[in-house]
Parts: structure tokens; C-alpha cells; sequence
């Protein structure tokens, strides 16, 4: 018997990466705009794509992949607005990999607009796992407090954009928007910051224009 | 607690590699784990120690490079190690960094016991 030292030097998250690449791939050929909402539980994400589901104009397609633990309740709500969506259930796990979201490939239509993404609610985990999508939005609820940006690093770092959901608790909940701003480009410069309230319908437009901005960048892209 | 799901994948090159190279045996596995990689190497270690159990690693040790963030400025070229994560250059202010490490969670080798 001899020791034998072996260099390997690969990614532990490599083959997420690879199916990852691939959907991202499938989807821009298609023309079809992917993007993952991360956040904590009960941030809005659900109601923030109900809000966008009846803003979008008709010409504009999206459809919804949910992932939580347990239930079907968040993939119901979507169907609710005449939107295409699908429920992943990971059965425990904390996070959506590629792999889960590869599996629904051969449903997803091929004349979409968007696909959005909703990752199980965990600020933590999700950051971890690139599903494919071209853009990553984080989102942070009022009531969760201005100073997360800097305790979940990974979220804000990775991200593309931030929406500051449930602006209209900031009286009561104390919540310090140009804190929290300042933070999250602290640790990521080139976030770009959206300021929403689903209920009050405000900073949705913002959104939605910077979605379809997006859009059609990746469009000329692969023109 | 996503490390269990990452050790999940660490088998699955350790039993390729095994294979590949006819090993008995691994004694070590050597990884690169950065502070932003969004995993704690504690738990990387405990989660190990529960799925070697029965697998060609049964005996194996579990070595954790920790590897802090590391960035370097665009505009005055300082290079910094941070700890907290606020992406601006401590030397002149400016926001247009590279980072040049911190990020890695890699395999970095295995010394296995070969016939």
C-alpha cells in the first residue's frame, strides 16, 4: 500500500453550475428572460408577482416557478391570475438546485417572456445555487429591519437587484430606507434598487420597466 | 444548512476520483472554503463526519483551508483582506474593486492509499 496525493482543484458546486450554464443557455435561445427572487419568508415575494402578474401588459408573457418545503398554496395564487406556475417541493430542503428546475424544462412554454423564479424563502442557502437565471433579485421586507444587507452577505453580493418590499410599514415598523440602501451598495455598488409596496402598488412600474429593459437586452444579445 | 447537500456532491467526485485512480482508501480530502461562499466550514466538517459512514472515506480526515476575501482596487491598485464585507477600498474610497479571492468552495485534493 503506497499514499498517493491527488490535486483535483474542482467546484463542490460544479455540476450545479454545468446544468445551471445549460438552462441559461435553453432559455436565452428561446428569448426568454429568467430571474430568481430570493428572501427571507414572508418578504412578499408571492404578492410581489401577483402585483407584477396584473401590471404586465397582455402582449408580455410570464410564468412562475415556486419552490417551497411543503404545499402547493403559492403556485395556486399565481394560477389565480390566469399565470402559468408549477410548485416545486423540495421536501426539506432549504434551497431550489438546477437540477429541480431542469426537470420542468420540457413544460415550460417556448413563446414566454419572463420566467421568474421563486426560491424557498432563506436568505441564506438559495445564494448559493445558480439556477440559471440572468438576473438575481433579493428581496427585503420593512418588518425584517434596514440592517440585513451586511448579515447576509452572500444574498446581497450575489444579486443583481434589491426590492425593498413593504414600504408602506416604514412608519411603524422604523424602518430606515437610506440606511438600508446605503448598506446593501456598500457590499455590492452595483445593486440596483428598487423601492416597492405591492399593497399600495407603488415602485411596481420601476420594476416591471427594468424587467423588460433586461429583456430586450438579451434579445439584441442573442439577435 | 445547505452543507449537507454540498457533502452530497464532494462524494460524488471523491467515489469518481476513487474510482479513477484505483484508490483503496481516502485518508484526506483537502478543501478551499472562502468567507463568502456562503457555507461554514463547522458545518461542512459535521456533515462530513455523518456521510462518510460506510463510503471509501470512512476513515478520512477532513482538512478546511479557510480563505479569507481578498480585493484589489482598480483605481490605486491596493490589495486588502476584509472582514466585513463593505466593498470599498480602505486606501482611496473607490467602489470599482476585483475580488481576488474569497469565493472559492473547491476541492482542492485527496490523498488516497493506492495498491
Amino acid at each position: 500500500m503506497k499514499k498517493k496525493e491527488v490535486l483535483v482543484l474542482e467546484e463542490l458546486l460544479g455540476s450545479n453550475k454545468k446544468i445551471a450554464s445549460e438552462i441559461r443557455k435553453k432559455l436565452e435561445d428561446k428569448g426568454i428572460l429568467t430571474i430568481n427572487f430570493l428572501s427571507s419568508p414572508g418578504a412578499g415575494k408571492t404578492t410581489l408577482l401577483e402585483k407584477i402578474a396584473e401590471t404586465l401588459k397582455p402582449d408580455n408573457k410570464m410564468a412562475v416557478i415556486e419552490g417551497d418545503i411543503e404545499t402547493e398554496r403559492d403556485a395556486e395564487r399565481i394560477r389565480a391570475k390566469g399565470i402559468p406556475a408549477w410548485q416545486i417541493l423540495t421536501g426539506g430542503a432549504c434551497h431550489l438546485e438546477a437540477k429541480m428546475v431542469a426537470k420542468l424544462f420540457p413544460e415550460i412554454p417556448a413563446d414566454l417572456d419572463f420566467l421568474f423564479i421563486e426560491n424557498v424563502g432563506n436568505l441564506v442557502c438559495p445564494a448559493s445555487y445558480d439556477l440559471g437565471e440572468n438576473l438575481r433579485c433579493v428581496l427585503l421586507s420593512t418588518p425584517e429591519g434596514d440592517d440585513k444587507p451586511k448579515k447576509y452577505p452572500k444574498a446581497f453580493t450575489t444579486s443583481d437587484c434589491l426590492i425593498i418590499t413593504k414600504t408602506d410599514l416604514v412608519p411603524p415598523v422604523s424602518f430606515n430606507l437610506e440606511h438600508a440602501q446605503k448598506e446593501a451598495l456598500e457590499i455590492n455598488p452595483k445593486l440596483k434598487i428598487f423601492i416597492t409596496s405591492a399593497l399600495k402598488g407603488s415602485g411596481i412600474d420601476e420594476l416591471i420597466e427594468y424587467f423588460l429593459s433586461s429583456l430586450h437586452q438579451l434579445r439584441q444579445e442573442n439577435a | 444548512m445547505h452543507e449537507l447537500s454540498i457533502v452530497a456532491n464532494l462524494f460524488e467526485i471523491l467515489e469518481e476520483k476513487a474510482k479513477e485512480k484505483k484508490a483503496k482508501k481516502i485518508l484526506t480530502v483537502k478543501l478551499k472554503v472562502g468567507s463568502l461562499s456562503g457555507v461554514i466550514p463547522e458545518f461542512l466538517e459535521t456533515a462530513f463526519d455523518i456521510y462518510k459512514k460506510e463510503t471509501i472515506a470512512s476513515k478520512a480526515r477532513l482538512v478546511v483551508e479557510k480563505i479569507p476575501l481578498k480585493i484589489q482596487c482598480q483605481k490605486c491598485h491596493t490589495e486588502t483582506v476584509k472582514d466585513d464585507f463593505v466593498f470599498i477600498c480602505n486606501q482611496c474610497g473607490s467602489r470599482e474593486l476585483k475580488t481576488l479571492s474569497g469565493t472559492e468552495l473547491l476541492l482542492e485534493k485527496i490523498e488516497m492509499e493506492v495498491s
